[in-house]
C-alpha cells in the first residue's frame, strides 16, 4: 500500500502554516490559507529506436492567500522557513492593498466543515519514480520496436509522463490536510510516409490516476493495442477521403471524452458563466439564468461532476479551499441542473456549499475554479457499441481524439479523430480519412439518440487542461459510453483552407 | 542568507562527476486580473530553479539526463546533480548527441545580481484601471483583462568553463471591453518590458472606438472573404508555423516543410511578395536571451546537448523563399548544416509602410479581424489549422468600417496563406492573442488576403 512520502512529511509543514496563518491573523485577515506543495513531473520521449528526452522537474514551494479588508491577496515563494512564511503573509496583504482600487465589492466565502489533520492518498500501486530507468526505457522502446518492425510503419514515437503530487493545506478555520496522488500517461504514434502522403495513428490509452502498474496491464493492454496499430494505419493510408455532408455518428469513448470536456466540462464552469474568464478562456452559453431550464441535450443525457472516482485525474480528497470531495449532477435528463463551484461563487449565488472545484496547479499559482471529473452516464440496460452501429444506415464510427477547437462561448466546435470507419446499413465497412465533425454544442447533444451500456464505458482524460491567467494546467478525467448522434455535419479537411 | 545564483551554478559544475551544464533561473512576477469591472485575482511570486543536464558515455554512444528543481539553497545542489547524472548513466545512446558547447567570448556580466519585479510595478496601472472601471460603469460597459510583469535572470555554467548571464523582462496587458448585454466585445493587447509605456486611458479609448463600430450588426454567412488580418492575428499563425519548423521532421516527410525523398522545401518560394520572417535575440524592442537555456523547443527539437549555445539571428523565410529550419547541433553535424536554435521572438516584414487605417481606407469590401482563438492543428502535412475569430470582426465597405459581423470558424494553413497575401502593411510591435502565455515578442505587419476561408459561423459573441 502506498504511504505518504517521507521526504514531504519531513518538511516543517505545521510550523510553516502556523507562522503564515498567525501573521495573517495579526494583520487583520479574516480568511487565510497556506499551501505547501511538492510536485514531481517526469517526461521521457522516444523517437524510432532511440531515447530522445529524459527530463525530471520538481516544484517545491509555499503560498499564502488572504482576504484583507475584503480584498484578495496572494504571494508565493520557495523558501521553506517560518520567517519566510510569515513574510509571505505580509506580501499577500501588500498585493491586497495594491488591488484595493479594483475591488468594488467585498469578497465573501461560503462556509465549509473543518477537517483537522486529514490525510488522503490516491488509488495507485507502484510510484513510477520508484521504478528504475532501464525498466521504463525498455518497456517504451520495446513497444516502439514492435511498431517499427511492422510493414508500412516508417517511424514511431513514444512518450511517457508521470506525476507525483504532495500537498499540505491549512486555513484559519482549522482545516489541515495532507494529500498525495500519482498519475501516468503513455502513448505511441506510428507514422507512415509514402505515395499516400503522411498518415499517423496514435494509441488510445488514456492518461490515468494509476502508477507504473498501468504499463503492465492494470487498466490497459498496451501490447494488444500496439499490435493492432500497423494494420489500422495501413488501412487508413489507403482509405478514401470522406465526402463532406451530414452523417449519423457513433462516437467511441476514446473520442467522445474530449467533446464532453470542451462542450460540457468547460461550459458548466460557473466562473465562465459569470464572466471571470471572459477575456481569456471565454464565457459560456449556459448562462446562470438558464439553470434548471436549459435543454442542453436529449433526455438520455445525464452528466455528473465528481472528485471521487478511482483513478480519476481530478480525484482528490479535499480541494484547494479545504472543501471535501463530492459527486454532483450537472445535467439531468438533458436539462442543465448544476455548475462547478468554488467557495466565493457558491456564496455569491447562494448555493449553500461549494462542490469542491478549487484547484491550483502549483504552489506559485492561486486556486481557481477547475474542472472535476465530468462524465456522461451510460444507460444501465443500453445497447452495446455494435448495437448502436447496427442502428445506422449511413454513418461514421469515430475512434480516438486528435484535433479539437471550440469557441469562447462553447458553441461552435470542430473535432477530428484517430480512426474513422464508414457505417453502411448497420455494418462497418472501410476506413475513411480527412474527417472532422463540426457542430453547435446544444444541437449536437440534442441529437444524441442513445448512449451505450456500462460495458461500453471508458474513463478518458487529459493531463493538461489549460485555464486562467497566469495560465494553469489541470489533469481531468471524463468517463462516457459509446453514443449515437444523428445527422452531424462532417467536413472534408482536405477541402478546407486551400485556394478553391 | 541564501546562496547567490552564480554560486549555485559554480557548486553544481564543481560537484558534477560527468560533463554537465547547469543553469539557475531566478524569476519574480506580479499580476492583476479583473472581470466585470472588478478584481478577481492577483499575486506576487518568486521562484528559483536549478536545471542540470549531465552527459554520460553509455554502451553504444552518449546519453543525456536533465533534472530541474526549484531550490531554496545550496544544500540541494548535490542531489540535483546526482539525479541528472543517474538519469544520464541509465540512458540509451542519443541520436543527436554532441560534445558540450565550448567556452567562447561574450559580453555578459556574470557577477551582476538578478533583476527583479514586484506588485508595486502595477501600482499606476491599478489606479488607471480603477478610474477606467468607473467610466465603464457609467457607459454601461464592462472591462475584463490581465496584466502581468515577470523578470527572469538566468545564470548558465558548463564544465567547459562557459559562463553566461541573461535577463528577460516580460510584460503584457490584455484589455477587453464588452457592452453590458455582452452583444459586442473589443480587445487589445500590449507587450511591454516595464509597464512605463502603458496608458490605460488611451487603451480604453481605442476599445470605445471599436465598440462604437459594433453599434451596427451585420450577419454574414460562411465563405471566402477578402480579409485584413492585423498584426496580432498573423502573429498567432506565424508562431505556429515557427513551432513546426523542425528540420528533421521535414526530412522525414512529417511536416509541411517536407519535399519528399528526404528533402525539405528550403529554397522553395512560399510567398510571391518579398516577405521575410526572422528571429533575432538582439532585435530592437523584442530583445531576448541570446543563448540556449532550454532542453527542448516547441517544434520538438531536443537541445539537451546544446546548453549555452549562442542563439544568433536566423532568417527563416527570405524574401518569400524558405531559407532555414530548426536543427540542433547533433542533427546539423549529421546533415552538414549549421545549428539553428530558435530565439524567443519572431519578426515578419514585407517592406510595407501602410498603417491599418490606410489599409482599411483602400478596401472596397472586406473583413477586418481583431484576433484569432483556439487555434489547433488539423493536418500537419499542410499545416492546416482551425480556430475562431474573436472580440470583433468588422465589415469594411468603401474604405470605412460599417459594422460588426458575427464570428466565424476558420480552416487555413499559414504556409498556404503566405502564397495568397496580396498586401503587407507596416510591421509593428504586437501582442498575439492565442499564444501570448508562451510567446510575447513579435513584430508583424497587417496583411491582406483575398479569400480567407471562414468555414462556419460561430454564434459566440
Amino acid at each position: 500500500m502506498p504511504q505518504l512520502d517521507d521526504r514531504f512529511l519531513a518538511l516543517p509543514l505545521q510550523a510553516l502554516s502556523d507562522a503564515a496563518l498567525s501573521r495573517a491573523r495579526d494583520l487583520g485577515c479574516r480568511y487565510a490559507e497556506v499551501r505547501v506543495e511538492r510536485i514531481r513531473v517526469a517526461y521521457r520521449s522516444f523517437r524510432d529506436h532511440a531515447l530522445e528526452t529524459t527530463a525530471d522537474h520538481e516544484v517545491l514551494g509555499l503560498s499564502v492567500r488572504v482576504v484583507h479588508n475584503g480584498v484578495w491577496g496572494f504571494a508565493s515563494d520557495i523558501t521553506l522557513a517560518t520567517e519566510a512564511a510569515a513574510r509571505l503573509a505580509d506580501r499577500a496583504v501588500a498585493t491586497a492593498k495594491v488591488s484595493r482600487p479594483l475591488t468594488p465589492a467585498s469578497v465573501e466565502l461560503v462556509g465549509e466543515e473543518v477537517y483537522p489533520d486529514a490525510v488522503w492518498l490516491s488509488a495507485y500501486e507502484v510510484d513510477p519514480f520508484e521504478v528504475d530507468e532501464a525498466t521504463k526505457t525498455s518497456r517504451l522502446l520495446g513497444l516502439n520496436e514492435t511498431l517499427l518492425a511492422a510493414p508500412g510503419v516508417n517511424h514511431a514515437k513514444a512518450m511517457l509522463g508521470y506525476v507525483h503530487e504532495n500537498k499540505h493545506f491549512a486555513n484559519l478555520a482549522g482545516t489541515s490536510t495532507t494529500q498525495q496522488r500519482v498519475r501516468i500517461q503513455a502513448n505511441l504514434t506510428a507514422v507512415s510516409v509514402g505515395d499516400h502522403g503522411l498518415t499517423t495513428m496514435r494509441t488510445l490509452a488514456p492518461p490515468t490516476g494509476r502508477g507504473w502498474e498501468y504499463l503492465n496491464g492494470s487498466g490497459w493492454d498496451f501490447d494488444a493495442e500496439v499490435a493492432e496499430i500497423p494494420e489500422l494505419l495501413a488501412a487508413q493510408a489507403a482509405a478514401p477521403s470522406v465526402a463532406a455532408g451530414h452523417y449519423d455518428l457513433v462516437i467511441d469513448p476514446s473520442n467522445l471524452f474530449l467533446t464532453i470536456h470542451e462542450s460540457i466540462g468547460h461550459a458548466t464552469e460557473l466562473d465562465r458563466a459569470l464572466g471571470y474568464e471572459a477575456a481569456y478562456a471565454g464565457t459560456s452559453f449556459a448562462t446562470f439564468d438558464q439553470l434548471g431550464s436549459l435543454q442542453y441535450g436529449s433526455e438520455v443525457m445525464n452528466v455528473t461532476g465528481d472528485r471521487l472516482v478511482d483513478h480519476g485525474l481530478a480525484t482528490i480528497g479535499y480541494d484547494d479551499e479545504g472543501v471535501g470531495q463530492q459527486q454532483f449532477d450537472l445535467i439531468s435528463g438533458g436539462i442543465l441542473v448544476g455548475y462547478q463551484l468554488n467557495r466565493q461563487m457558491a456564496a455569491e449565488k447562494e448555493f449553500g456549499r461549494s462542490n469542491g472545484c478549487a484547484f491550483a496547479d502549483s504552489p506559485g499559482h492561486i486556486p481557481m475554479q477547475r474542472m472535476p471529473n465530468v462524465s456522461l452516464r451510460p444507460a444501465p440496460n443500453g445497447p452495446s457499441t455494435e448495437e448502436l452501429i447496427s442502428d445506422v444506415d449511413d454513418g461514421i464510427y469515430i475512434v480516438g481524439d486528435k484535433s479539437w477547437s471550440i469557441d469562447m462561448q462553447r458553441y461552435n466546435f470542430q473535432f477530428t479523430g484517430q480512426r474513422f470507419f464508414k457505417i453502411e446499413n448497420g455494418r462497418l465497412t472501410s476506413q475513411l480519412k480527412d474527417v472532422a465533425y463540426q457542430a453547435t454544442t446544444t444541437d449536437f447533444w440534442r441529437s444524441m439518440e442513445a448512449v451505450g451500456n456500462p460495458d461500453t464505458y471508458v474513463l478518458g482524460g487529459a493531463f493538461n487542461c489549460g485555464k486562467g491567467q497566469p495560465g494553469q494546467i489541470a489533469p481531468v478525467s471524463h468517463g462516457c459510453p459509446s453514443a449515437l448522434f444523428r445527422r452531424v455535419n462532417v467536413l472534408n479537411t482536405q477541402a478546407e483552407g486551400a485556394q478553391q | 542568507m541564501s546562496m547567490a545564483p552564480q554560486d549555485l551554478v559554480e557548486r553544481a559544475v564543481n560537484v558534477a562527476t560527468l560533463p554537465s551544464v547547469a543553469w539557475v533561473t531566478e524569476r519574480t512576477e506580479a499580476n492583476l486580473r479583473w472581470a466585470n469591472n472588478g478584481l478577481i485575482s492577483n499575486g506576487e511570486m518568486r521562484s528559483r530553479s536549478l536545471t542540470v543536464t549531465a552527459i554520460a558515455a553509455v554502451e553504444g554512444g552518449t546519453a543525456a539526463g536533465t533534472v530541474s528543481q526549484q531550490i531554496a539553497g545550496g544544500d540541494e545542489v548535490g542531489a540535483v546533480v546526482a539525479a541528472a547524472e543517474s538519469l544520464a548513466r541509465a540512458g540509451r545512446p542519443a541520436e543527436d548527441a554532441a560534445p558540450l558547447v565550448e567556452n567562447y567570448a561574450h559580453e555578459d556580466s556574470w557577477p551582476e545580481p538578478p533583476e527583479t519585479t514586484s506588485i508595486e510595478v502595477l501600482d499606476e496601472l491599478a489606479k488607471g484601471l480603477g478610474d477606467a472601471f468607473e467610466r465603464a460603469e457609467a457607459a454601461r460597459q464592462q472591462l475584463f483583462g490581465f496584466a502581468e510583469h515577470a523578470v527572469e535572470t538566468t545564470y548558465l555554467g558548463s564544465s567547459t568553463g562557459l559562463r553566461r548571464r541573461g535577463v528577460q523582462p516580460t510584460g503584457r496587458l490584455e484589455l477587453n471591453a464588452k457592452a453590458a448585454d455582452r452583444a459586442a466585445s473589443a480587445w487589445l493587447g500590449r507587450t511591454t518590458r516595464d509597464f512605463l509605456d502603458v496608458d490605460v486611458a488611451e487603451a480604453t479609448e481605442e476599445l470605445n472606438t471599436r465598440l462604437g463600430w459594433a453599434s451596427t450588426k451585420v450577419d454574414l454567412p460562411p465563405g471566402r472573404y477578402e480579409t485584413l488580418l492585423p498584426s496580432g492575428a498573423i502573429a498567432d499563425l506565424m508562431i505556429y508555423a515557427y513551432w513546426t519548423a523542425n528540420a528533421r521532421d521535414a526530412e522525414e516527410g512529417r511536416n509541411v516543410y517536407a519535399a519528399g525523398d528526404g528533402a525539405t522545401k528550403i529554397g522553395q518560394r512560399l510567398a510571391e511578395l518579398p516577405i521575410t520572417v526572422l528571429s533575432d535575440p538582439r532585435y530592437p524592442r523584442v530583445e531576448t536571451i541570446p543563448f540556449v537555456a532550454f532542453t527542448s523547443s516547441l517544434d520538438d527539437t531536443s537541445w539537451a546537448f546544446d546548453g549555452g549555445l549562442p542563439i544568433n539571428a536566423t532568417t527563416w523565410i527570405d524574401k518569400g523563399v524558405l531559407h532555414e529550419l530548426i536543427r540542433n547541433r547533433g542533427h546539423a553535424a549529421q546533415t552538414a548544416a549549421r545549428p539553428t536554435p530558435p530565439a524567443d521572438n519572431l519578426i515578419m516584414d514585407g517592406g510595407g509602410t501602410a498603417s491599418l487605417q490606410e489599409m482599411i481606407s483602400t478596401t472596397r469590401r472586406g473583413l477586418l479581424l481583431t484576433c484569432l482563438w483556439y487555434i489547433r492543428e488539423v493536418d500537419p502535412e499542410r499545416l492546416l489549422l482551425t480556430g475562431l475569430t474573436r472580440d470583433g470582426v468588422y465589415l469594411i465597405e468603401n474604405g470605412e468600417v460599417v459594422g460588426a459581423v458575427n464570428n466565424f470558424r476558420f480552416n487555413e494553413s499559414p504556409i498556404e496563406l503566405l502564397g495568397r497575401i496580396t498586401e503587407i502593411g507596416a510591421a509593428e510591435l504586437t501582442l498575439c492573442r492565442e499564444w501570448n502565455d508562451y510567446f510575447n515578442r513579435t513584430i508583424m505587419p497587417t496583411i491582406r488576403v483575398p479569400d480567407f476561408n471562414m468555414s462556419t459561423v460561430s454564434p459566440a459573441s
